[in-house]
């Protein structure tokens, strides 16, 4: 029982601190790593392999498989599902709690001028951050990195070439372009 | 009722086909609360992810949070957002108890590269919409363009461009109010 309760605490604790995405939760599970020793660090980088191989957001797949693999030492599968969940829900309640006082907030003084000014600056910047990132996946998806040079992955950018070409053409949901390019790379080995 | 399930649904969908971060699920959010539900506009979504890089917690659960209370109150964040983890609680629960080595299978390597460049278009064509809705003067293309180059080649923390684009957002509209009420004088 102390432990769902370490648990929770420890990942609302996360939740709560941790600005900026999923990555931003790993700084807090090394520290849980050396404060409670419920995982070593070899451990997490094969969690972090895990959640990024996954469906879903990297921070909830994390705190599903540090609270699962906790829980699962000590008390069993049935004690490991609780605790994923334990993790999970800790991790979400601080962000829930925050972003509907700030909903409040923000539907009563949506119509004023300096909400409207401070929009004007950051959508852009949000625009911004979201192409910065999709250049970040673009070098992992379409480079080949050696020691020796970098070379183009042309099997790779073919493949985005011609979803974005039929993204814009048929207009089907994106769903069936990610599951299309899952099956795709399975098939040509990718 | 019906309302809350349909949040719950949608955004276990949305989370089920997202892969990577926050910022992957952005197609996928344009279909579902943009175009297929009407649940907000591509501006508010943009609101939404920006507040949400700034705020506690993962941007993924932010969104969430925020168009689930936009259409349902407290309890329709609350919806949106276990919708949102539903998928990773079953899928991690089943990979950690059995499957230990799931990513180092090769079947899985080979789908995720497809997947990478599959959501490397996707993403490009939300940024074009982005784009069209955010850039509507020069300000706020040098903005983006300024904002563009410090994300990508350096480390400084997202929180921090985001706010000072806020700042800058009030400090160039005041600005321009200025400019003009000078011109309508003259």
């Amino acid at each position: 029982m102390l432990l769902y309760f370490r648990l929770f605490y420890e990942f609302a604790k996360t939740g709560l601190f941790a600005i900026g995405g999923g990555l931003a939760t790993l700084p807090f599970l090394y520290e849980m790593s050396v404060k409670t020793g419920w995982f070593t660090t070899h451990d997490i980088s094969n969690m972090i392999a895990v959640s990024e191989s996954t469906p879903g957001p990297i921070g909830i797949n994390m705190s599903t498989y540090v609270g699962f693999q906790t829980a699962y030492t000590y008390f069993g599968a049935a004690g490991g599902i609780l605790g994923g969940i334990t993790a999970t829900l800790s991790l979400v309640l601080p962000s829930i709690i925050v972003i509907e006082l700030i909903s409040k907030v923000l539907n009563k003084f949506k119509e004023s001028q300096l909400v409207q000014d401070i929009f004007y600056g950051l959508r852009p910047a949000a625009a911004a951050l979201v192409a910065a990132s999709g250049m970040s996946i673009a070098k992992v998806a379409f480079l080949i990195e050696n020691t020796a040079a970098i070379t183009i992955n042309f099997k790779s950018l073919i493949l985005g070439i011609l979803i974005f070409v039929s993204y814009k053409l048929f207009k089907l949901h994106p769903v069936v372009y990610i599951a299309a390019a899952a099956v795709i790379g399975i098939i040509f080995k990718f | 009722m019906k309302e809350l399930f349909k949040l719950f649904l949608t955004f276990a969908k949305v989370g089920c086909f997202t892969f990577g971060g926050g910022y992957a699920m952005l197609p996928l959010l344009q279909k579902e609360v943009v175009e297929k539900n009407n649940w907000a506009t591509e501006e508010e979504l943009m609101d939404y992810f920006a507040i949400g890089q700034c705020t506690p917690g993962i941007i993924a659960v932010n969104t969430s949070t925020f168009i689930g209370y936009k259409r349902k109150g407290i309890i329709g964040g609350i919806a949106a957002t276990l919708g949102m983890v539903f998928p990773s609680i079953i899928i991690i629960t089943i990979i950690a108890a059995f499957i230990r080595s799931f990513a180092e299978l090769e079947i899985v390597g080979h789908a995720l590269n497809g997947i990478k460049a599959g959501v490397c278009a996707l993403i490009l064509d939300a940024v074009i919409k982005l784009t069209k809705k955010s850039i509507i003067d020069k300000y706020t293309l040098t903005l983006f363009v300024v904002v563009f180059f410090i994300a990508l080649l350096t480390d400084i923390s997202t929180v921090i461009l985001i706010i000072s684009s806020g700042i800058l957002g009030v400090v160039i509209s005041r600005i321009k109010t200025r400019i003009n009420a000078g011109k309508g004088e003259a």
